[in-house]
């Protein structure tokens, strides 16, 4: 339900405080000829405070992620660890090649992108180009409820009835108890509304003044969506779409419980594999004594997470500068 | 340029031409277009009222008094409970609205009313903000495990597994959703409020406190309900803190150990006996009922109390 906070509000499109929009004479700052009281000195102080918390839970992540981290890389290469196929942390002889969990994400969040993101997209097609507002007030809240089911509870569908009643029984699919495809699919509906989301915030953002010209000179709607209103939103959709990645790519539940638990280099949709987050959620127990290996890979594979999320909204961030049109 | 200025100078208001109406649309490929939107569409509501049913269906004998009343129980799976789990959500949300609601509108204030956007502390706090609202969950019950582990022993605890670190996991993760929320709610109130109140003589925080932030309370809840309704379905940061237990006693203080709903949903579908999957079915419909319950209200609050300025 997120979505609908940080992107569903039109209020988002007004001018952000300061930014000189047309409120500048009165927007933003203008409470700050502060009053030389002590008490709203005292309390800006504390708000400000609260404001800077943010930051120090940034270095708080990265401190307590790298930390254990490095004691880990101390006692197992780092050359081991990101170029090793097996993972077998708990095995008597360990391997800790951390490239099998890297493929298990790879391929749950490609096929979860493979579904998320031409649902996502058509789901934001309609509801921004053809629905009329009676259709909207109906299908918006079904995303939103989509959006709000928790991953536990979708992991729990994956297993119960997904891979078993429609993939293996009415599909026919080979697919086991637990596989990347079955696993996949249902993290790809549990992304589709962060997608559509945010891509039908994009769209309705263009200016209807594109469409008349598109209508004016003959095209019918379908092209005046494809070429003319997608390119035009195209920054916003390609955030959504990175937001959808970076959603994949850290979502644990559903991978936790229906993607299962041997970490192998999967080479088939139809088999089981172990995805970085599901790694930590099915080895952490809370009883990992501090400093120990144990305790010390779960770091190691967090880090690697945290980099690889890090590094996708940075790129997200260039994307969106790149294909940004201003209206 | 007399001319070039009369044709840039705005005209008498002319009638908004809106949305063109549909011509042409009636070619084989764009009514191919709009069925395919149309599937989409149905995909994502069939995908959603499947799961609706066969969890209902599947866990309608285990909807009884035990399922509230009970403990979990690895002996008798057919009468276990989420007695402990209910407590516990309780207890871990309760304590996280505790820590976020302040921690989160003050930052929000300070942001949209206070500080200066030009200076580059602004700027960073800002952006980081964002990159934490997109940090993976699971990366926060990494932090608060790192933390806990250094506070536990301290405490005197025996182990991570405290209400307290589930709370304080649940409040960072939600913490960056509840600062934008807020921000935006605050920044709909219009700014003629501030300037009559400052101009009666008010002082900034008076300004704040007793006009702004009262006219943006309705978003701000709003915006709150959603974000604790994620954190109420949040398992992945607390199986790191211990969560994965089966509780036989009601928690009862930031020190206690605990459990919570989705966790234990979790543990149930994990184990291999029938009666423990239909207990959690019985659980993800109480969940989901809850869920409901809550968005209900943020619903009913941001339509019947929110104020068109």
């Amino acid at each position: 339900m997120s979505t609908t906070v940080s992107g569903g509000r039109s209020s988002g499109d007004g001018p952000s405080p300061g930014s000189g929009g047309p409120q500048a004479p009165l927007g933003g700052n203008f409470l700050r000829p502060s009053s030389r009281r002590v008490g709203e000195r005292v309390v800006l102080a504390g708000l400000a405070t609260s404001a800077l918390l943010s930051v120090l839970v940034t270095v708080g992540i990265v401190v307590s992620l790298v930390l254990p981290a490095v004691s880990f890389w101390r006692e197992i290469s780092i050359v081991e660890f990101f170029t090793g196929t097996r993972w077998t942390p708990t095995f008597a002889d360990p391997d800790y090649g951390v490239l099998p969990l890297i493929t298990g994400t790879l391929w749950t969040t490609a096929i979860g992108l493979a579904v998320a993101v031409p649902l996502g997209l058509a789901a934001a097609m309609y509801l921004s180009e053809y629905a009329n507002p009676r259709v909207r007030r109906i299908v918006k809240p079904v995303l939103e409820v989509l959006a709000g089911i928790p991953s536990v509870v979708l992991g729990y569908f994956a297993v119960t009835f997904f891979a078993p009643d429609l993939l293996r029984g009415l599909l026919g699919i080979g697919v086991g108890a637990y596989s990347v495809l079955a696993a996949g699919i249902v993290l790809g509906v549990f992304i589709v509304p962060v997608i559509a989301s945010l891509a039908e915030d994009a769209m309705t953002a263009v200016p209807d003044a594109l469409r008349q010209g598109s209508a004016a000179l003959g095209a019918n709607r379908m092209s005046t969506t494809l070429k003319v209103v997608f390119p035009a939103a195209l920054s916003g959709i390609v955030a959504a779409v990175v937001l959808g990645v970076s959603r994949a790519i850290g979502e644990t539940m559903i991978l936790a419980i229906a993607a299962g638990g041997r970490a192998q280099m999967v080479d088939s949709p139809l088999l089981e594999g172990q995805t970085m987050t599901g790694f930590i959620a099915q080895t952490a127990t809370g009883e990992n004594a501090p400093g120990s290996l144990a305790y010390n890979t779960l770091f190691a594979v967090g880090l690697t997470l945290f980099a690889m999320t890090l590094l996708i909204n940075f790129v997200s961030i260039r994307l969106v500068r790149r294909f940004r049109e201003a209206y | 340029m007399t001319a070039i200025g009369d044709l840039t100078r705005p005209g008498p208001p002319h009638r908004r031409l809106g949305r063109p109406q549909a011509k042409g649309d009636r070619t084989v490929a764009s009514v191919a277009f709009l069925i395919a939107l149309w599937l989409s569409l149905l995909v994502a509501l069939t995908f959603l009222v499947t799961l609706l049913v066969t969890t209902f269906l599947d866990g309608l004998v285990r909807l009884d008094a035990n399922l509230l009343t009970q403990y979990s129980s690895q002996l008798f799976p057919e009468r276990a409970g989420a007695r402990a789990a209910i407590l516990g959500t309780l207890w871990v949300i309760g304590t996280t609205i505790v820590l976020t609601v302040p921690l989160g509108v003050s930052a929000a204030i300070y942001l949209e009313e206070f500080g200066d956007p030009s200076k580059w502390y602004f700027r960073l706090v800002e952006l980081n903000i964002q990159n934490l609202a997109a940090v993976p969950s699971i990366i926060y019950g990494l932090l608060t495990l790192g933390v806990a582990s250094v506070l536990a022993p301290l405490l005197g605890l025996r182990n991570v597994n405290a209400v307290i670190f589930g709370a304080i996991a649940l409040t960072l993760l939600i913490l960056p959703v509840v600062i934008i929320a807020t921000r935006e709610s605050l920044r709909a109130v219009p700014a003629e409020i501030r300037a009559g109140s400052l101009a009666l003589g008010a002082t900034p925080w008076q300004t704040v406190w007793r006009q702004t932030l009262p006219a943006a309370v309705p978003g701000i809840a709003t915006g709150t309900i959603l974000a604790v309704s994620r954190a109420i379905g949040e398992a992945a940061p607390l199986l790191l803190l211990g969560a994965y237990v089966f509780v036989t006693f009601d928690p009862n203080g930031l020190f206690s150990s605990f459990t919570t709903m989705p966790v234990q949903i979790y543990n149930w579908t994990s184990q291999p006996q029938i009666e423990f999957q239909q207990v959690a079915s019985a659980g993800i419909i109480l969940l989901l009922f809850m869920l409901l319950l809550l968005n209900g209200v943020a619903i009913l609050i941001r339509n019947k109390l929110q104020r068109r300025w």
